[in-house]
């Protein structure tokens, strides 16, 4: 239960930091709040030849209102996350969420975008991502690009990030007009890892039909995934109880068994926590 | 004072770092490896052995420390990490032979048995206490939904953090 040797580095700016990975790539493992990577290597499941600690870039921990939505640097962390008033504003799903993640002593190591990196698909922080479709700012030595969070999630604890790339800023988009949203999940004990889980954004237009639904689910497959069932559904339609309970008796989930649930009973689950969200949302969205 | 064994602070090839930190307000300037997890540091270097290891994966909450006023998982942090940093652990919460009063609450309302989970607990509850002066069951039930205890079944434990926001005040 030790980790195994590596070489450390705690670059002081991020320039520093791209410098490095762009010189170690694929030997090297970037650090943010180490509350994944760090049991990775206690076990030894992880073995990077190379830490790039990224704890002193201060630079790198902020969140900031834009015109059109929030900016949050990749290391600040999830307890600031959680406690931040501009959060609960802005993106009232992403401050509902974060409390569900582990525990008090994890978030307030745990960074935001140490999280959505790692892509664990059991994960709420990537999964929040998808339902309100954050771009995330990748960085290396070569220049900047943005990334779509659809098309970001690319596999079991895999990114679109190339080895030299990091990270460094999520930008999540204010929700239109006449939006709701919602988040629950169901697991043994709170702040466990979810059976399952699930998230959804619901837009109405003016007549009260639904303009726009993201209903995505955790803990089902390699990634989080955005149900087309829903949204096949719902668009264009009054989301009535009804068709909120069809939309969520979906197709489109195939969970696995393991040991702490079938495929039938996380099936269940999802269609209970579909509807659950989505009807949430929709009250919500009614309001607002 | 007798040196527990220690296999893996034994020095290997490789290189060291140098850090300085604060620990219980003492002043350490130290070698270690990089790979040193910080529990390991502070049981093994500095024989601070009140912070106890359970899991080693930041599942059960026996090695919290507090770090910079907020509680972590001192198994999930390397020592090198801790450089500049202002730690608190169990050994700096009495005053001489007087229990910090949330120590004595513990005592007073047999918030422990064996005792292997208790310096986790007082040190998630001590930035949480000075938080929230006037906690409800729920929140303290929340607040240490990280720490894990096999013997009390916990009525005990959020019975003494009560008390102990009580005396705290």
């Amino acid at each position: 239960m030790k980790p195994p040797p590596f070489v450390y580095h705690a670059p002081k700016n991020l320039d520093e930091a791209l410098s490095l990975l762009n010189q170690h790539s694929s030997d090297a493992k970037v650090l943010a709040g180490g509350q994944s990577l760090v049991p990775m290597m206690n076990f030894r499941v992880a073995q990077p030849a190379i830490l790039i600690d990224l704890n002193k870039i201060k630079e790198l921990a902020y969140i900031k209102e834009g015109s059109d939505g929030l900016r949050i640097g990749a290391m600040t962390r999830q307890r600031s996350v959680e406690r931040d008033a501009k959060v609960a504003n802005r993106a009232p799903l992403l401050h509902e969420t974060v409390p569900h993640i582990a525990h008090p002593q994890i978030r307030n190591r745990g960074t935001i975008g140490g999280s959505v990196a790692h892509a664990d698909p059991a994960a709420e922080l990537p999964t929040i991502m998808l339902t309100l479709n954050a771009k995330l700012l990748a960085k290396s030595q070569k220049g900047e690009r943005w990334i779509e969070a659809e098309s970001f999630f690319v596999g079991l604890f895999t990114t679109a990030l190339e080895p030299d790339e990091m990270l460094v800023e999520i930008r999540i988009p204010d929700l239109p007009a006449r939006s709701g949203y919602a988040f629950e999940e169901v697991a043994r004990r709170h702040g466990d890892y979810a059976m399952m889980g699930a998230a959804a954004t619901l837009t109405l237009d003016e007549s009260g039909k639904c303009k726009d639904v993201r209903l995505v689910f955790l803990s089902v497959g390699e990634t989080p995934l955005l149900s087309s069932f829903a949204s096949k559904v719902l668009v264009g339609n009054k989301p009535t109880p009804e068709l909120i309970q069809s939309a969520a008796a979906n197709t489109d989930i195939v969970p696995s068994s393991n040991i702490h649930a079938s495929e039938r009973y996380r099936k269940h689950l999802a269609n209970v926590l579909g509807r659950r969200v989505l009807t949430k949302a929709y009250e919500r969205a009614q309001q607002g | 004072m007798r040196r527990p064994y220690q296999p893996h602070t034994q020095k290997t090839t490789m290189d060291t770092i140098s850090i300085s930190l604060n620990v219980n307000g003492i002043q350490y300037k130290k070698e270690v490896e990089p790979r040193l997890l910080l529990s390991d540091f502070l049981r093994h270097e500095l024989d601070l052995t009140g912070t106890h290891v359970g899991c080693e994966h930041g599942v059960c909450g026996a090695c919290t420390v507090i770090m910079d006023g907020a509680a972590v998982r001192s198994c999930l942090i390397f020592a090198a990490q801790a450089d500049g940093c202002e730690l608190i652990t169990v050994e700096g919460l009495a005053q001489g032979d007087t229990l910090h009063p949330l120590q004595e609450a513990f005592r007073e309302a047999h918030g422990l048995q064996c005792g292997y989970c208790t310096p986790g607990f007082l040190m998630t509850l001590i930035p949480f206490l000075k938080e929230n002066s006037n906690p409800s069951e729920e929140q303290i039930r929340e607040a240490l939904s990280g720490n894990v205890c096999r013997c009390t079944g916990y009525q005990n434990i959020v019975k003494a953090a009560m008390l102990g926001a009580e005396r705290m005040k």
